[in-house]
């Protein structure tokens, strides 16, 4: 069982147990993702999917520093985003499976998940979607005066959207207490970000006065510092933030990407610093954590999502008698 | 709250509706573009930012964040009305719309709902040119999770729009530009259902269906014909999704002929679909059926074209004395 959001905002510092739960997350993460995979291959998985393989640390970082009533807009490179908010894995992986047991009932699949228990507004199929959805949710969460921040991630690509530059604004006019996660990998899609895009993304807050700071999105440590100062400044009332994180996927784009256009040796170079290693070894310099220790929860992750793809497979499919209504 | 029976403008009917709903539910807010402090481009909404303070907002021209927001905002405890200024202009908005709030409670499997109105002016008549005087209606009624309401009346704007806050599900409230100024008679009902159709007139020879405006001018039509024997009886659709067809069909039934007026395209309307599911389900109470719609082109800017662009009640009683065989009869001095 997942447990809710780690940190609960006690700031950024982190004793070795807190630093432990970070890495089995990410952990967590890179394994559902290659689970979510093998299980394509095999047919069990269907439609597409988008991996956050490589990204984990991004995820894992920022949602570490929310407490509970924060609400999450994620993208369709979603699963990360759920599981580091603390989507129960095994409702995500029957979703992914189509299952009544999904956290959608089957009806959402891989680019669609909701999950308003875990507050996560869901995630979006449709690139800059998230932005919109995070600053419509820190309005109601400004004008409720709950204290609560909304979180909206994205990718690189999304910078270039109409829902980036109408929602920065807005969220700026209003002083929303909305963070914007740009999670920077590089790529739109098959191509090169700057091949794409006029000027630096962060010059585009920057230039409505957005608090901003871009951090190494493979080093969960400095992205959770990172939010932490992020999400106060939201929280405070002082308006949104703006969170690039420097970071590399480690897969296609999508199921059918090969990634042909990458260039040469920049996945070997991103994969020396891959966050499970850096988060492993950050938890092994500045915590002292044994090596094995890691490896076993290494090893417990695994075993945890080869039962989790065992009841899945045995969950039933929902009944097409129940496919629903419309309208509530 | 209007007085029982008390004779109002649509606009004000719409500024009340909102005005109630507000001091009724203190979730609902309300935002757009001039909205506030200007009061919108139509009038229609002086005086709420002064009553609701900060519960009433003007946006940036920000069509998608607005919708966005709305979306954002109605699932996460908020009852949001937007409005889009000419419906035009939705197409801006409709990811959120279409992609956000339309599939929400469904493909989230029925976790939460998505209460937000979204209101906006449609239709032609005011010279406003082919980007400022569509109506929405057929981009709009062909998705499934969004309803779309369309009021003729000031008393029906009022009760509708009152009753679309307070539906659970996004819903699209289309408001004529050329009904703004009209006035009515509102009664003390505070809601309609949302999906009846109302028998507006009734008449034993034709059916006439429309929605909007164009009710108004088939009930013109109605007079004009009952001055020459004809009973028309007049259908308001009041809503395009969910759609009553089981009030048309009744009406059907008993003049055996229908007329569905549009103001819009035949390819694609909600008027041949109307027509079609009316064949598919009541082909033996049919002796004649048809539509009268606007022709396959953008809408023209002069008067001359506009006009002769739009259907109004002298082309409905027109095409309706030829259909029933009255005009020939003219013809021939029968």
């Amino acid at each position: 069982m997942a447990e809710k959001t780690q940190a609960k905002a006690a700031g950024a510092e982190i004793d070795a147990a807190g630093a432990r739960d970070l890495y089995r997350r990410m952990r967590l993460i890179r394994t559902f993702e290659d689970t979510v995979q093998s299980q394509f291959q095999k047919g069990n998985v269907h439609g597409t999917t988008h991996l956050y393989s490589g990204q984990e640390a991004s995820g894992v970082g920022v949602c570490s520093m929310l407490r509970d009533g924060d609400k999450v807009a994620g993208t369709y490179r979603g699963h990360g985003h759920s599981i580091a908010l603390g989507v129960d894995p095994q409702k995500l992986m029957d979703e992914m499976l189509g299952r009544e047991t999904g956290a959608c009932g089957g009806r959402a699949g891989s680019m669609n998940v909701v999950d308003v228990e875990a507050d996560l507004i869901g995630c979006f199929g449709i690139v800059g979607g998230s932005i919109g959805a995070a600053t419509g949710a820190a309005l109601a969460e400004k004008l409720r005066r709950t204290g609560n921040v909304a979180v909206a991630f994205f990718g690189d690509g999304t910078s270039n959207q109409a829902y980036f530059h109408e929602s920065l604004n807005w969220a700026q006019i209003e002083k929303l207490p909305v963070i914007f996660v740009c999670e920077n990998n590089l790529y739109m899609e098959f191509t090169p970000i700057e091949n794409v895009t006029a000027g630096a993304i962060g010059s585009r807050p920057q230039a409505m006065g957005i608090h901003y700071r871009q951090v190494d999105g493979n080093d969960v440590f400095a992205v959770r510092e990172a939010a932490g100062e992020a999400i106060e400044h939201a929280r405070s009332g002082a308006g949104p933030a703006f969170l690039e994180t420097m970071t590399y996927r480690f897969v296609g784009h999508s199921r059918s990407d090969p990634g042909k256009y990458r260039k040469p040796g920049e996945l070997d170079e991103w994969k020396k610093r891959d966050p499970l290693v850096l988060g492993r070894k950050a938890l092994e310099e500045r915590y002292g954590l044994d090596p094995e220790r890691l490896d076993q929860i290494d090893a417990e992750v695994a075993k945890q999502l080869e039962e989790i793809v065992e009841r899945g497979l045995a969950a039933p499919f929902p009944d097409p008698a129940n496919v629903g209504g419309e309208f509530k | 709250m209007p007085e029982d029976n008390e004779t109002i403008e649509y606009r004000v009917a719409i500024r009340e509706a909102i005005g109630d709903e507000m001091d009724r539910d203190e979730s609902v807010v309300f935002f757009g573009e001039d909205v506030a402090i200007a009061g919108g481009v139509f009038a229609v909404t002086p005086g709420l930012h002064e009553r609701f303070g900060e519960r009433v907002i003007d946006t940036p021209i920000s069509e998608l964040a607005m919708s966005a927001g709305a979306f954002g905002a109605a699932v996460n405890g908020l009852r949001p009305i937007f409005e889009i200024m000419f419906a035009d202009f939705l197409l801006l908005s409709m990811d959120s719309l279409v992609n956000q709030a339309a599939k929400y409670w469904y493909v989230s499997n029925e976790q939460a709902p998505c209460p937000l109105v979204v209101r906006s002016a449609m239709g032609a008549g005011g010279n406003f040119g082919a980007m400022h005087s569509q109506s929405p209606i057929p981009w709009l009624q062909g998705v499934p999770g969004l309803k779309v309401v369309a009021p003729a009346t000031a008393g029906d704007a009022y009760a509708l729009l009152r009753q679309s806050i307070r539906d659970e599900n996004p819903v699209a409230f289309l408001e004529h530009k050329r009904l703004y100024s009209v006035k009515d008679p509102v009664s003390e009902v505070e809601t309609l259902p949302l999906g009846e159709a109302a028998v507006v007139r009734e008449g034993a020879d034709v059916t006439l269906v429309s929605i909007s405006k164009g009710v108004r001018d088939c009930l013109r039509a109605a007079d004009e014909l009952a001055e020459k024997g004809v009973g028309a009886e007049v259908v308001d659709l009041r809503s395009l999704r969910p759609l009553d067809t089981e009030t048309v069909l009744a009406s059907v039934a008993k003049t055996n002929r229908v007329v569905m007026v549009e103001e819009g395209p035949l390819v694609g309307g909600w008027a041949a679909n109307l027509l079609g599911i009316v064949a598919a389900e009541g082909l033996h109470d049919l002796d004649d059926a048809w539509v009268i719609a606007c022709p396959e082109t953008p809408i023209p800017y002069t008067p001359t074209l506009e006009d002769a662009f739009l259907p109004d009640e002298g082309r409905i009683v027109h095409e309706v004395e030829t259909r029933l065989g009255l005009r020939a009869e003219i013809a021939t001095g029968a």
